[in-house]
């Protein structure tokens, strides 16, 4: 039954003069993976980005939250665009994000209290994360809700990608394994597993790439080698 | 001492950007030359040093748990604190508004000069994060959350300047092409935020 009537909402969205999936509307999914990524190329959200890539799980959390965060605001003022005046636009837009976030951050409160806990402030900053402002702001304030809705999750997964990079990268080099929401720590290189090297592993935990500095310097290399596959985005010094 | 030594600790050892990276962004667009950068830098510490005190009074007055007793005895068991984000960024994007007429009214030479930035600040994170470290931290006394704004304020201002002095120098030296510009700052930044690291441990 439901299948049925997801089948019947979806060659309704299609009737429209623009298909939802039309040349246009994919470029906004697969642009903010590469040449508009937000986090390298547009410079936007780098705040919670780096303090939150110490460990996977935490990554994959915070992307989730601001996945939904950015859908819910973009297609709520994209619906409300017409009847938001232009003066107080940006208080309009913090109040439904900061709704959003609010209910992100209850659900987190309840059900992941850990990792609420570590993620401490920054869920809260999800708020004045300037992607999603940003967003609102250039791209939903003018746009209908459908091809808003593409553009929002096609930011966010830009934004997602990077941080799940830069906390693959911290947290393989840091402390020699990863954490995967549900399946606790999977250690790479460790004396259980590589027993027969010398005690204390083969690899001994570089514990800078815990501190913040490295966070920096991760996504500087990230930008370095996507500069250097993506020549257009060489910046003029 | 005791304010001085959470004075110093804003600037140095908590400093907002290498230490949370918070105010992220427009550190990273308007550090191209240090006049704007004082300028902003200067915004900020303005901003955080009255947004501060005020969401501190918010918070122990109004949301957190039994802070409406001052109204009613029977209002103890009342706990707002999950109204508090909404509360604060209201709070903050409504102060900088009134900043920003009140210094065009009054010190139109400082008008000309943070202008343009204050809008910026409303959604620096920095403003917002102070707030947030503010009510995680449960400052003593009101004294003491003032302090802390300004001095936390003060190390981002110090933080901007130098990147943007760096950036300044660095336009003249020979950078490999992929990392121009945001690749450069970067790194840079990463090797300011260690040298900030051995502030790291110090007991004030």
């Amino acid at each position: 039954m439901s299948t049925e009537a997801q089948v019947v909402e979806k060659e309704v969205e299609k009737k429209p003069s623009e298909p939802l999936f039309s040349k246009k509307n994919r470029k906004l999914l697969t642009d903010p993976l590469d040449d508009s990524n937000p986090i390298t190329v547009q410079v936007l959200g780098i705040c919670s980005a780096l303090a939150i890539t110490v460990q996977l799980q935490q990554a994959v959390i915070m992307s989730l939250s601001v996945l939904f965060v950015m859908i819910g605001g973009n297609v709520i003022v994209s619906i409300l665009r017409n009847s938001i005046p232009d003066r107080i636009r940006i208080i309009v837009q913090l109040v439904v994000i900061a709704a959003l976030v609010i209910i992100v951050n209850e659900v987190l409160k309840a059900f992941l209290p850990d990792i609420s806990e570590k993620l401490s402030v920054f869920v809260g900053l999800i708020i004045t994360n300037c992607i999603i402002m940003g967003r609102l702001e250039a791209f939903a304030l003018g746009n209908k809700v459908g091809p808003s809705f593409l553009d929002a999750i096609g930011n966010a997964m830009g934004y997602a990608w990077i941080l799940l990079a830069v906390a693959i990268v911290r947290e393989v080099f840091g402390s020699g394994a990863i954490s995967l929401p549900g399946m606790g720590q999977v250690k790479f290189f460790d004396t259980e597993w590589a027993g027969f090297f010398a005690n204390g592993g083969f690899y001994e935990h570089n514990n800078l790439m815990i501190l913040p500095p490295m966070a920096l310097i991760v996504v500087g290399i990230i930008i370095w080698i996507q500069r250097s596959r993506n020549t257009k985005l060489i910046e003029e010094n | 001492m005791e304010y001085m030594s959470i004075f110093v600790k804003g600037i140095f050892v908590e400093n907002m950007i290498f230490a949370y990276f918070l105010g992220m962004c427009s550190y990273l667009a308007v550090s191209k030359t240090v006049k704007t950068a004082v300028g902003l830098g200067f915004a900020v510490i303005f901003v955080l040093g009255i947004t501060v005190p005020i969401n501190y009074l918010l918070e122990n007055y109004v949301l957190a748990e039994g802070a409406l007793t001052w109204l009613d005895e029977s209002y103890a068991t009342i706990d707002l604190s999950f109204l508090s984000f909404i509360m604060f960024i209201a709070v903050i994007a409504s102060m900088v508004q009134l900043v920003e007429m009140i210094v065009e009214k009054f010190a139109p030479a400082l008008y000309g000069a943070l202008g343009i930035f204050l809008p910026l600040i409303a959604v620096n994170c920095a403003i917002l994060g102070g707030a947030l470290f503010m009510q995680e931290r449960q400052y003593p006394t009101i004294g003491e959350a003032t302090v802390f704004g300004l001095g936390s304020g003060v190390g981002w201002w110090l933080a901007i300047v130098a990147i943007a002095a760096i950036r300044e120098k660095i336009r003249y030296s020979h950078v490999p092409a992929p990392l121009r510009g945001l690749g450069i700052t970067f790194i840079i930044t990463g090797l300011m935020g260690m040298a900030f690291m051995s502030f790291m441990g110090i007991e004030i």
